[in-house]
């Protein structure tokens, strides 16, 4: 017998390949995929309620794009050869399009976007500040000082095209990220054309609880009250990308329970025992029926203000719960169960070791403090001046 | 650059010094040389496993082991043991593989048969599919093959192969796998666990050799591959496969 294993497991299945890390990857680019979607509400459909959280929407999206890659590369047994899939890309793959995808996203739609949100500002703090600030700012300038009226309108011309090609490139990007697991054939868990539209939806889910909960949070430290007609939006926005999330979700396992192939007896097993706390209780209950429910009460009766915070505080803080367990299950269930559908294996996750706990948990506070050094050096509280001129 | 005559005659020179110690070494060590006929076009490998004739010894996991320096825990191939009774789930099991055969059966009256498992070297490998450097590529005579000097070690063909037939190496951190025993068969030889099985279970076959048995046993026999609706065009076939096997 080997310990954590029940049935017959083929020899090579017992320990799991796909870590903890492989968990945060698609929750991290969920992150930012949905922030960025709510970012563009204000610009592209131009739901102006929610303006006070475009800016900061934009730095989150950054904050966490920029630690994206970190766990895959901490995954690798050889991380020193990751750069050989920009230079000889196996083409059939989709895990080899991760590195092209994420260069387009990150350069060309999120930091453009944000250079030409900040352009005025960087300007003018590049001529008035001294000092390290000064360089610093006039780096930032890209050696762009015009902030005449006709430049800002280009600005905002070429601001509002990148932003329209953003959203599809944010569907691409977490979509993309769906497609990595919903077309290996061999695991039945992962295998299915919703996969990428159940992560899509999941991640707008996500980024928009994510920016919520962290402008919520912002205006508090800052002693600065909360706008609540912003506040409102949001919530609103987050409910009805909810109800299509777990339409789809419900979706899939209605499929699955109806169609009841070979693989559903050793699935249904898993749910019921191995996953049982973390998908039923943590994802489907805790992180989806709840907030749902406190989503909804809001659009049916009017609370006040105090009330309103505190359901959507509850609401978006389960959320988040409720989507990271969501990637969990995907990740970490995916491989519980052996590809003969005869036995079951257990993760043990390390605490210190190059995958394990502790690493896990640096790297989802790595971008909160990105977060705060990009606040200081673009802070978004003023709203969008560039695209008001 | 100008070369001189000279220097072609030194750098060939040294060459043929070379050549002629390495064909001495090899006589020395007794490894065969490399067969200057093999082309890799004129070959197709694959393999046939005959249920009936498996008595579960694990001979051919030890020796696959031994010659492939396999490390201790994970399997290029194993043997699974299968119990079935009528009306329930098979009882499935493969001690450390089978390395070290299998315990007595403590139930003599069910149906009970050996199905060795290893890389089915197949057409269209999802695990090839997948990886995103192409490292794992079909070679030209048809097995499937890891770069490890390439491999990223993402182990996305790990979750891709349905068989379960790849892992992680703990000492290289790339993907390793059954090669067929690459470095025996393109000398001429078969597979370390095909030359160790005592009842000939296994059979190395090579499709694009016409007098290859495997055309007369695909011809008169009933044969099967694993799962085969994953279409992933394995090649490695089974006869006497009950569909009980996964």
């Amino acid at each position: 017998m080997v310990p954590g294993v029940d049935g017959f497991m083929y020899p090579n299945e017992f320990e799991l390949q796909w870590s903890v890390l492989i968990v945060l990857y698609p929750y991290i680019t969920g992150l930012v995929a949905g922030a960025f979607i709510l970012a563009s509400l204000e610009r592209v459909f131009n739901v102006d309620a929610v303006r006070p959280t475009y800016r900061l929407a934009l730095l989150t999206a950054l904050a966490f794009l920029l630690v994206a890659p970190l766990p895959l590369q901490l995954h690798l047994g050889h991380p020193e050869r990751s750069f050989e899939m920009y230079l000889t890309p196996h083409t059939s793959s989709a895990m080899a399009m991760f590195g092209f995808v994420y260069l387009w996203y990150l350069t060309v739609v999120l930091l453009l976007e944000i250079w030409l949100e900040y352009r005025v500002e960087i300007v003018e703090m590049a001529q008035s500040s001294k000092g390290i600030k000064r360089w610093i700012y006039t780096a930032l300038t890209l050696g762009s000082f015009n902030i005449s009226p006709a430049a800002r309108r280009v600005d905002e011309k070429v601001g509002y095209a990148v932003t329209v090609i953003g959203i599809p490139s944010a569907f691409l990007l977490h979509g993309y990220v769906g497609f990595i697991f919903g077309s290996v054939k061999a695991n039945p868990w992962w295998s299915t054309p919703l996969m990428p539209v159940v992560f899509l939806f999941s991640a707008m889910v996500s980024g928009i609880a994510a920016v919520m909960v962290l402008y919520a949070v912002c205006m508090k430290l800052r002693r600065t009250p909360i706008d609540m007609r912003c506040l409102d939006t949001i919530a609103r926005y987050l409910f009805y990308t909810f109800v299509i999330d777990f339409t789809l979700e419900m979706l899939d396992l209605i499929h699955r329970t109806y169609e009841s192939d070979e693989s559903f007896r050793s699935l249904d097993f898993m749910v019921h025992t191995r996953l049982w706390g973390s998908h039923v209780i943590l994802q489907i209950f805790l992180g989806t029926l709840v907030p749902l429910v406190l989503l909804a009460a809001n659009q049916l009766w009017r609370y006040t203000e105090g009330v309103r915070k505190a359901m959507y505080m509850t609401a978006g803080g389960l959320t988040l719960v409720g989507i990271f367990a969501m990637r969990w299950n995907v990740v970490i269930g995916g491989q519980l169960f052996s590809k003969s559908f005869l036995g079951y294996t257990t993760y043990k996750m390390d605490m210190v070791s190059r995958e394990g706990l502790i690493p896990a948990i640096l790297l989802m506070l790595l971008p909160f403090a990105i977060f705060l050094v990009l606040v200081k050096l673009l802070p978004p509280w003023q709203g969008g001046k560039a695209h008001e001129a | 650059m100008d070369i001189s005559r000279r220097d072609i005659f030194k750098v060939g020179g040294k060459l043929l010094v070379l050549a002629s110690v390495g064909a001495t070494l090899e006589q020395i060590t007794g490894a065969e040389p490399a067969s200057d006929a093999y082309r890799m076009a004129d070959h197709w490998w694959g393999m046939i496993v005959d249920i009936d004739k498996c008595i579960g010894c694990g001979n051919c996991v030890r020796a696959c082991s031994q010659e492939n320096k396999v490390p201790q825990g994970y399997f290029r191939t194993w043997v699974e043991r299968y119990q079935v009774e009528e009306g329930k789930p098979p009882h499935v099991e493969s001690p450390q593989g089978a390395i070290d055969g299998f315990p007595p059966l403590t139930r003599t009256d069910l149906k009970s048969f050996f199905v060795p498992k290893l890389c089915n070297h197949c057409v269209d490998s999802p695990c090839v599919q997948v990886c995103p450097v192409g490292a794992t590529f079909v070679s030209p005579d048809g097995v499937v093959l890891v770069d490890q000097n390439y491999c990223l070690g993402c182990r996305y063909c790990v979750q891709a192969c349905p068989y379960g037939c790849r892992y992680l190496h703990p000492e290289t951190q790339t993907v390793d796998k059954c090669t067929l025993c690459y470095h025996r068969i393109t000398k001429g030889l078969t597979t370390a666990c095909c030359e160790s099985c005592p009842t000939g279970a296994r059979l190395l076959v090579d499709f694009k050799n016409p007098k290859d048995p495997v055309h007369e046993i695909l011809r008169t026999h009933k044969v099967q591959v694993l799962k085969p609706y994953m279409a992933t065009g394995a090649k490695v076939y089974y006869e006497n496969l009950d569909g009980e096997v996964r």
